[in-house]
């Protein structure tokens, strides 16, 4: 029995419509357009307990709208969900009381209280029993090294360091399922691999179930081996990320440096992409021809000082991919 | 009973947030003072110039005013977070965070935030009634005491039923309205004068519609010892602040329908 | 002309943005008519009671007439300063505000100009529709809003209007300025404005306070934000009253600005040194 289930999932909506212009904006006082937009069209996927699930997309494609379905502050239109046997916007109390939800850029801790305090009210909130609340929150301060900040009013923190408050705050209730949306949006590197190394660890070692949206495609890099990728509300790919990096961008990159000028190349499989003064780069179909072969059959042939082999960035994979599905933003 | 500990938390929690400017906290309740006192200034100004009217003085309209503020005052207290539903919660998508918690919404946003600034209407609402007490030699027996208590309730049900729908209303249009402003703050004012002063329609919207009378004028008139100029039977004046809880009760309804709209269109 | 582009556009962009809610605005304008109306109903009760105190004063129809106005002009009576630069004031924006090469006060004068205005054009119209066109339609005549008794009150009024959006946008602007000076401007702006409506007229009209008080009540700077227009209109302030009405508005507009100026410079020579 999967922990998360989504089936057939379907959603639209009606938004307004603002005519630009003086005008428009006058005959909008009296009648309003609307225009409906397909949000999810049909979404299918389930998650095992302690998975940890990276949850990708262009803007627009559903991924919010999947979540908010997922966390139960959204009716789907058609479709069925179910997390942890409960259907969320049917069992909302007792299904918001198993969930962690964390927003990127957003807190819901109080901005004028201090963060112990914020943590305190919400253990009322989520009636925890105060003992266990006690050595979860102290584990949790500990882990996410809040102990100075725990006096300080949540407004006069950084951006990282509210993001690590905020993850805490989520988990005070010992939830079996986080959700996490964009959680490192706009924190600066350190702020980024300590969270990531945090989730990974709570994923691995508490067994919590983690569904992560993210642009950060360095997040998935670090979290994720199994990606789903949404566009136009449907799922396009449902696999573990080194398959949909095969699937769509199996290409390398060959970089080589030789000891006189760099000649011409001229194999099956080979692209030359950058030519420099000695320096080449080549793009190459490790099917057609693997990567020791081509370095060998090169160096048979000329001198060379230096060369080393990369995987196209992960942008470029996805930038690919939503490209392939005409899935882009429009 | 956690209900009532969690509204006592988020109370200690709001007040230490406003402590922390507490410059800006007297500032604004002495403001509110000002700001309430001044209508029973023009009531004044008028019986000045003009005298009783229908048998009508200034400490009578000074006991329905007083009444009403104080009624008011502990509502708009508990009632901040429906306010600037609109504002704070729909328009910000702060709602789903409500969403998101394990409590019911209304008592999370009765816990949003408890205006110490409020206290300055409550401060007038005293002191006019200290006020009317003087004008007329009011006499306060305990059956009158217990009867101001009850009628004050029944406008606090009243008030936070009528801020309740202002909430309500933002699910629809997002901003909140002064469509509610209208109601409450319009309902004070109207409550300021005896309804005989009105025309029949208006009397009857204030007393059917939202029933301001039942809290505002029919148990003052047992304060004041008078009967009703329009007629309505005695026995029934002690009675009508019932309609304010009936009112709040019909609100908490429309809310929860507002609560599934904005579940099955999000924001 | 292209001197006043910047706070042309300014002006513009700031009523474009007014314009989009129409709930809001309708709502608005329910209160307004709510208001007026159990006002007027007091009124006629307090006329009826005794005919002989009113004639010492307004009669009952300008009175009903000063209320419906008041409604209609509420949003230019100025209960606040402009919030966004209150708002800027607190996130620190507000130094965006210096680097552009125009005049502070004039560019914040200019929003606050059109904020009032733009909130005030829709309403003071469906006011009028409601209490100058509905009301003696449906056979209300008594309660309704009168129009003025000549052109001369009718084109005086206009005069007077126009100083009551440069008298009102000159004390926003002293709102700003406290805004800027003391970072929580709410005290000061409920303070302030618990006077304004007192003394504007909006809550009880002038000439209904004691007769004691009445020239004093005339020579204070807020009776121009409404008293006195109001007052041009309905012909209760005719020819040379009407001349020093319009005078005491130019007046303290003139004088408000001054003040606001000299503490402008004050507030901001203070701030760029801070600098950061």
């Amino acid at each position: 029995m999967p922990q998360i289930l989504v089936q057939d999932l379907a959603k639209t909506y009606r938004v307004a419509e603002r005519e630009p212009g003086l005008l428009g904006a006058a005959r909008g006082l009296v009648r309003r357009r609307t225009r409906t937009v397909e949000a999810l069209r049909d979404v299918s996927f389930s998650l095992e307990r302690g998975e940890l699930l990276g949850f990708i997309g262009p803007n627009g494609a559903g991924k919010s709208t999947t979540i908010k379905i997922l966390s139960g502050i959204l009716r789907p239109d058609s479709g069925r969900v179910e997390v942890g046997g409960l259907v969320p916007y049917a069992d909302r109390i007792a299904h918001v009381s198993r969930i962690g939800v964390v927003f990127g850029q957003r807190t819901q801790l109080w901005w004028d209280l201090p963060v112990i305090d914020g943590f305190d009210l919400l253990r009322d909130i989520y009636r925890v029993d105060p003992v266990r609340y006690a050595r979860t929150r102290d584990e949790l301060v500990s882990l996410l090294r809040l102990s100075t900040l725990l006096d300080q009013p949540v407004r006069q923190l950084s951006l990282g360091q509210r993001m690590r408050a905020e993850i805490a705050a989520a988990l005070l209730h010992e939830p079996d399922v986080l959700f996490l949306d964009e959680p490192t949006i706009g924190l600066d590197a350190p702020s980024k691999l300590a969270v990531r190394e945090f989730v990974k660890r709570l994923n691995r070692e508490r067994g919590v179930t983690v569904l992560l949206t993210t642009h950060d495609m360095h997040d998935i890099e670090a979290l994720a081996e199994r990606v789903i990728v949404i566009g136009h509300g449907q799922v396009l790919a449902d696999s573990p990320f080194e398959q949909l990096r095969n699937d769509v961008l199996r290409e390398r990159r060959l970089f080589i440096d030789f000891a006189d000028d760099a000649p011409h190349i001229d194999l099956p499989g080979v692209e030359v992409r950058a030519r420099g003064g000695r320096s080449l780069e080549l793009a190459f179909d490790p099917s057609i021809v693997p990567a020791p072969r081509l370095i060998a059959a090169i160096t048979a042939d000329y001198a060379v000082d230096d060369v080393h082999v990369e995987q196209p960035a992960i942008e470029e994979v996805i930038a690919r991919f939503y490209d392939l599905h005409g899935a882009a933003e429009a | 009973m956690s209900a009532i500990l969690l509204l006592a938390r988020y109370f200690s929690a709001s007040v230490r947030g406003q402590m922390q400017y507490p410059g800006s906290a007297i500032t604004l309740g002495i403001a509110q003072f000002f700001a309430t006192i001044i209508d029973i200034l023009a009531a004044w100004a008028l019986f000045d110039r003009f005298g009783p009217v229908q048998g009508w003085t200034f400490g009578d309209i000074a006991l329905f005013f007083g009444m009403v503020s104080v009624s008011f005052a502990i509502a708009d207290f508990l009632s901040r977070g429906f306010d600037v539903f609109g504002t704070e919660f729909v328009r910000t998508g702060n709602f789903d965070r409500v969403l998101l918690r394990p409590r019911s919404a209304a008592l999370q946003l009765i816990g949003h935030e408890f205006r110490l600034s409020r206290i300055g209407r409550l401060a007038q609402g005293i002191v006019v009634i200290a006020l009317s007490t003087a004008a007329l030699s009011l006499e306060w027996p305990p059956e009158h005491v217990v009867l101001a208590a009850w009628t004050i309730a029944g406008g606090v049900a009243l008030f936070m039923g009528l801020m309740v729908l202002q909430a309500t209303l933002a699910f629809w249009t997002v901003e909140s309205l002064e469509v509610m402003n209208l109601l409450t703050y319009g309902g004070v004012q109207a409550a300021q004068f005896p309804l005989s002063i009105y025309a029949g329609w208006f009397r009857n919207f204030l007393i059917f519609v939202v029933p301001i009378g039942c809290v505002a004028y029919f148990p003052v008139l047992v304060l004041l010892g008078k009967s009703d100029p329009l007629g309505a039977p005695a026995w029934l004046l002690p009675l009508t602040p019932a309609a304010g809880f009936v009112f709040f009760g019909a609100a908490l309804l429309a809310w929860r329908f507002g609560v599934a709209k904005y579940t099955s269109t999000g924001s | 002309m292209t001197i006043a582009r910047p706070y042309a556009a300014a002006f513009a962009a700031r009523f474009m943005l007014l314009l989009q809610y129409r709930a809001a605005a309708l709502a608005g304008f329910a209160t307004q008519c709510w208001w007026g109306g159990i006002k007027v109903m007091v009124y006629a009760a307090f006329y009826a009671a005794a005919p002989a105190a009113a004639s010492t004063s307004l009669s009952l129809s300008q009175t009903i007439t000063y209320t419906w106005v008041a409604q209609a002009l509420f949003a230019l009576v100025p209960w606040t300063g402009d919030p966004e630069i209150g708002q800027a004031v607190r996130t620190g924006a507000v130094g965006y505000d210096r680097l552009r090469p125009v005049d502070t006060y004039g560019w914040w004068y200019a929003r606050a100009a059109a904020w009032m205005t733009a909130k005030v054009v829709p309403r003071a119209a469906l006011m009028l529709a409601f209490a100058g066109v509905l009301l003696p339609l449906i056979g209300l005549e008594t309660w309704s809003w009168r129009p003025p008794p000549d052109v001369a009150q009718a084109s005086l009024f206009a005069v007077s209007a126009v100083l009551l959006v440069a008298l009102s946008s000159a004390w926003v602007m002293l709102l700003n300025l406290a805004a800027v000076r003391f970072l929580d401007e709410r005290g000061v702006n409920a303070l302030t404005a618990s006077l304004i409506i007192v003394f504007s007229g909006n809550l009880l009209p002038l000439p209904l306070f004691p007769n004691w008080m009445q020239t004093f009540l005339f020579v204070q700077p807020f009776a121009g934000m409404l008293d006195i227009p109001v007052r041009i209109y309905s012909g209760d302030l005719v020819g040379e009253r009407a001349l020093a009405g319009l005078a005491l508005q130019a007046g303290w507009t003139g004088f408000f600005i001054l003040v606001g100026r000299i503490w402008m410079e004050r507030l901001m020579g203070r701030l760029q040194m801070q600098g950061g």
